[in-house]
C-alpha cells in the first residue's frame, strides 16, 4: 500500500514538474547593426535598428514558422573609416563568434566591399544602408550566385547623382531668377574617394547641358583638415553654385570654413557629417546654410516618416541620418521572414526580391531584380525613393527638396534659403 | 594673390610645428615623433578646460599649452631620457607612445569633431583676397615666435647653453653645463611651441584624434628638406612646402588631394638627392 502511495505520489510529482519546467523560448533573432561606431553616423545605424527591434518586440516579435521570435541588435564596430581590416575582422568576429542571422549597415564603400565578400561567404543577408558606390550592388548583377545576399537600402551614388542633380538643377532655377544671371558659373567639389567618382563624372557631364559653366572641380582628400586654399580659388573662379560630395571630416572642415569666410556661392549636393545634429556644434554654427542631400528629413515623405523622426531625436537628442535606414532594414527582414517562415537565406533573398515597403524613409521600397545592372539596389524615382535636401537654419534642419520636382511636394518642407552675404555679394 | 596669401598662411603654421621639433632634434639630437601629437594633445586641452570648465578663451588657451608641456616633458623623462642613446629604440617608442595618445583621446572623445573658438571671429578682405582673423593671428604669432627663438637661442645664456649641447655634449659636460638639463629644457621649449600651433590652427581646422597625422608628416618633410636639426632650413622649408601645396590646388585642383604627397616626394627625392637636407651640411660642421 506504502508503496503504491509512493508510484503514485512520484507520477504526481513528475507532472507537476513537467507542468512547472519552463517551456522551451525561441532563440532570438539576431542582427549586426555594422558601422563606425565611435563617429555619429555609424552609432546612429545601431540606434535606428534598436528602435525597430524595439517596436517589433513590444508588437509581440517576428513570426517564423508559427514561432514568435524576438529581436536582437548586436553593435558592431566595424572602424570601417579607418581601417578596412578593421572592418573584415569586426563583420568576422560577429558572424563566427556572435552567430548573428542577418546583417544591416556599413558605411564606406572601400570596406563595405571587403565586409561583402565576408558576408557572402557565409551566405549571410547583408543590407547595406551607407556605402553608395554602385559597385555593391554591381556585383550581384555580375556574380549573382555569389552575392544575391547583398541588398542596399540607400541610394546608389549613380542614383544619389541625378537627384542631387535634380535638386542642382531647381536650385540653379532659384538662383537665376534671384539675380537675374543667365549663364550661372558651378564649382565641383568632392572629396576623393571611390564612391564620389561618378557624381563628379555626371556634375562635369550634365552641368553644361543645364546651361551651367563649370569653372573647376576641386578633390582634396576626404581627411584634409584645411581647404581654404580651395574655397579661395573657388571664390576667384567666380562660381555662383558649389556642388559638393564629401563623407568624410573634411565636408565638416569645408562648411564651417565656408560660413566663416561667407564664401559668395550657394551649396548643394551632400555632406554626409551634416546629416548629423553635432554638426551645429562641430561648425561653431558656421554650417548656417548649409544643405545636403540625405535620406530623410522632418517631413511627411511617408506616415511613418515624421513618428520615426520624432522618437529618433527624442530618443537619442540626434538626427537620423541616411544610414539610418537600418529601420526600415530590419523592417524589411521582419516581412520577408513572416513570409518566407524561416530564417534560411535564400527563401528570405527570394522574398526581398518580391517586396514592396512603405518605409519611414521612402514612399516604396523596392529592389532592381536579378538580370538588372543594379540588381538588388534601392529604385530610384517619383513614387519610389527620391531622398531629400536638408538645409541647416538656425540649428535645425528643414526639408528643402523636392520642392515641386516631378510634382512632389512633401508636407512640412520649404524653398531653400540663400545665406545673405550671398545674396548682398551678388546684388551689389 | 590668392597663392602669395595662401602659401605665408599655411608656411606659417608649417615654420611654428617645424622650429620646435628642429629644436628638439638639434639640442636633444632626438628623433621625437611623439611631437606631432601634442599639437592635436593641446588642443583637447583646450577644450576640456575651455568648454567643459568654461574658462575664458586666452586663460584656457595658456593652461593648455602648459599642461601640454608639462605631459611632454614627463613623457620625455619617463620613456624617452633613459634610452635616448638609442636612436632605434627612441624612434620607435616616441613612434608607438604618439599612437598610445591617439588611442587614450579616442576612448575619451571619440572621433566626435570638435570645435574651439576662434580668438578673433571672422576675415578681412586683404587686395580682394578674404584671410581669417586667425589666420593672420597665427602669422603674427609665427612671426613673433620666429624673434622670440632667434633672442632667446642666441641672445641668453640659457639659449647659447642648449645651442653648445647641440654641438658637443662632452665639452658642454666639462663646462659645468647640465647637458641632461639643456636638453629637457629643449624638449620643453619644442613642445611649447607645438602647443601653440595647436592653439592656433585649433580654431581654423576641427578637432579629431587623428588630426596629428598629417602636420606630422609635413614636419618631417619640412626638417629633412631645411637639413636635420636647422632651425633656419626649417622655416625655408616650411614656406617651400607650404606654397607648393598651395600652388596644387589652385594649378591643378583635381590633384589637391595629393597634397600630402607633395610632401612625401619632397622628403623622398631630398633623401636621395642631397640627404642632409638644404642647411644640413652647415649644421653638421657646426656640431663638429
Amino acid at each position: 500500500m506504502v508503496r503504491k502511495s509512493i508510484i503514485v505520489g512520484l507520477i504526481v510529482g513528475l507532472f507537476v514538474l513537467l507542468a512547472a519546467a519552463p517551456k522551451p523560448v525561441a532563440q532570438p533573432i539576431k542582427i549586426a547593426a555594422l558601422g563606425p561606431m565611435k563617429v555619429t553616423p555609424g552609432e546612429n545605424q545601431w540606434r535606428a535598428a534598436e528602435l525597430a527591434a524595439e517596436e517589433i518586440n513590444e508588437a509581440g516579435g517576428v513570426m517564423v514558422g508559427g514561432v514568435k521570435r524576438s529581436v536582437r541588435i548586436i553593435k558592431t564596430d566595424t572602424s570601417e573609416e579607418v581601417s578596412a581590416t578593421d572592418a573584415v575582422a569586426a563583420i568576422e568576429k560577429v558572424i563566427t563568434v556572435d552567430k548573428v542571422d542577418f546583417l544591416v549597415g556599413t558605411h564606406r564603400t572601400e570596406s563595405t566591399l571587403a565586409m561583402q565578400d565576408v558576408a557572402m561567404k557565409y551566405r549571410k543577408i547583408l543590407i547595406v544602408t551607407g556605402a553608395a558606390s554602385p559597385i555593391v550592388c554591381e556585383r550581384v548583377g555580375t556574380d549573382y550566385g555569389k552575392y544575391k545576399y547583398t541588398f542596399r537600402t540607400w541610394i546608389n551614388s549613380a542614383f544619389m547623382g541625378r537627384a542631387m542633380f535634380a535638386s542642382l538643377e531647381d536650385l540653379s532655377r532659384l538662383v537665376k531668377r534671384e539675380l537675374g544671371i543667365e549663364k550661372l558659373k558651378l564649382a565641383v567639389f568632392s572629396e576623393k574617394l571611390v564612391w564620389a567618382d561618378p557624381v563628379v563624372k555626371a556634375a562635369e557631364t550634365l552641368a553644361p547641358k543645364m546651361g551651367m559653366e563649370v569653372v573647376g572641380v576641386w578633390r582634396p582628400s576626404a581627411a584634409a583638415t584645411d581647404v581654404t586654399p580651395e574655397l579661395r580659388a573657388i571664390q576667384t573662379s567666380g562660381a555662383h553654385i558649389i556642388y559638393t560630395a564629401t563623407s568624410g571630416t573634411m565636408g565638416v572642415v569645408m562648411c564651417k570654413q565656408w560660413g566663416e569666410l561667407k564664401v559668395p556661392a550657394v551649396m548643394t549636393g551632400g555632406h554626409s557629417h551634416a546629416c548629423v545634429k553635432g554638426f551645429w556644434k562641430a561648425t561653431g554654427g558656421y554650417g548656417n546654410y548649409v544643405p545636403t542631400f540625405t535620406g530623410i528629413g522632418p517631413a511627411k515623405i511617408t506616415p511613418k516618416t515624421l513618428p520615426f523622426w520624432n522618437k529618433f531625436v527624442k530618443r537619442f537628442d540626434e538626427f537620423p541620418g541616411y544610414e539610418s535606414s537600418t529601420y526600415d532594414a530590419v523592417y524589411l527582414l521582419k516581412e520577408a521572414i513572416e513570409k518566407a517562415g524561416s530564417l534560411d537565406s535564400d527563401a528570405i533573398v527570394a522574398e526581398l526580391e518580391k517586396i514592396d515597403y512603405v518605409g519611414a524613409y521612402y514612399p516604396r521600397i523596392t529592389f532592381f531584380p536579378k538580370g538588372d545592372k543594379y540588381a538588388h539596389d534601392l529604385r530610384f524615382g517619383p513614387g519610389y525613393a527620391t531622398g531629400v535636401t536638408n538645409q541647416w537654419l538656425d540649428g535645425d534642419v528643414k526639408v528643402v527638396w523636392p520642392y515641386g520636382w516631378e510634382g512632389i511636394t512633401y508636407e512640412g518642407s520649404k524653398p531653400y534659403t540663400f545665406p545673405p552675404w550671398f545674396l548682398k555679394h551678388w546684388k551689389k | 594673390m590668392d597663392i602669395l596669401i595662401s602659401g605665408i598662411q599655411l608656411g606659417a603654421i608649417y615654420a611654428i610645428l617645424s622650429i620646435g621639433f628642429s629644436l628638439i632634434l638639434g639640442s636633444a639630437r632626438i628623433i621625437f615623433l611623439t611631437y606631432a601629437v601634442f599639437y592635436m594633445l593641446v588642443g583637447y586641452f583646450w577644450y576640456i578646460v575651455n568648454t567643459l570648465f568654461g574658462m575664458n578663451l586666452i586663460l584656457s588657451a595658456s593652461l593648455a599649452v602648459v599642461m601640454t608641456v608639462a605631459l611632454g616633458i614627463g613623457t620625455y623623462k619617463l620613456c624617452v631620457e633613459r634610452i635616448r642613446q638609442h636612436e632605434t629604440t627612441v624612434i620607435l617608442i616616441t613612434l608607438v607612445l604618439a599612437f598610445f595618445f591617439e588611442e587614450c583621446v579616442l576612448l575619451g572623445f571619440g572621433s566626435q569633431l570638435r570645435n574651439v573658438p576662434a580668438f578673433i571671429p571672422g576675415y578681412v578682405e586683404l587686395l580682394g583676397v578674404k584671410v581669417l582673423n586667425q589666420y593672420s593671428l597665427t602669422l603674427a604669432v609665427s612671426l613673433v615666435l620666429i624673434f622670440l627663438i632667434w633672442l632667446f637661442l642666441w641672445k641668453t645664456k640659457l639659449g647659447i647653453a642648449i645651442r653648445a649641447t647641440s654641438q658637443d655634449r662632452e665639452v658642454v659636460n666639462l663646462m659645468g653645463i647640465n647637458e641632461k638639463r639643456m636638453s629637457m629644457i629643449a624638449v620643453g621649449v619644442g613642445i611649447a611651441l607645438a602647443g601653440i600651433a595647436g592653439v592656433m590652427v585649433a580654431p581654423i581646422y576641427l578637432l579629431e584624434p587623428t588630426m596629428w597625422t598629417e602636420p606630422f608628416i609635413m614636419v618631417l618633410a619640412i626638417v629633412i628638406l631645411g637639413g636635420l636639426g636647422s632651425i633656419k632650413g626649417s622655416i625655408i622649408g616650411a614656406y617651400i612646402l607650404g606654397y607648393a601645396q598651395v600652388a596644387l590646388v589652385y594649378l591643378v585642383p583635381m590633384g589637391s588631394f595629393i597634397r600630402s604627397s607633395v610632401a612625401l616626394a619632397a622628403m623622398i627625392v631630398v633623401l636621395l638627392i642631397r640627404p642632409e637636407g638644404m642647411f644640413g651640411v652647415l649644421f653638421e660642421e657646426e656640431r663638429l
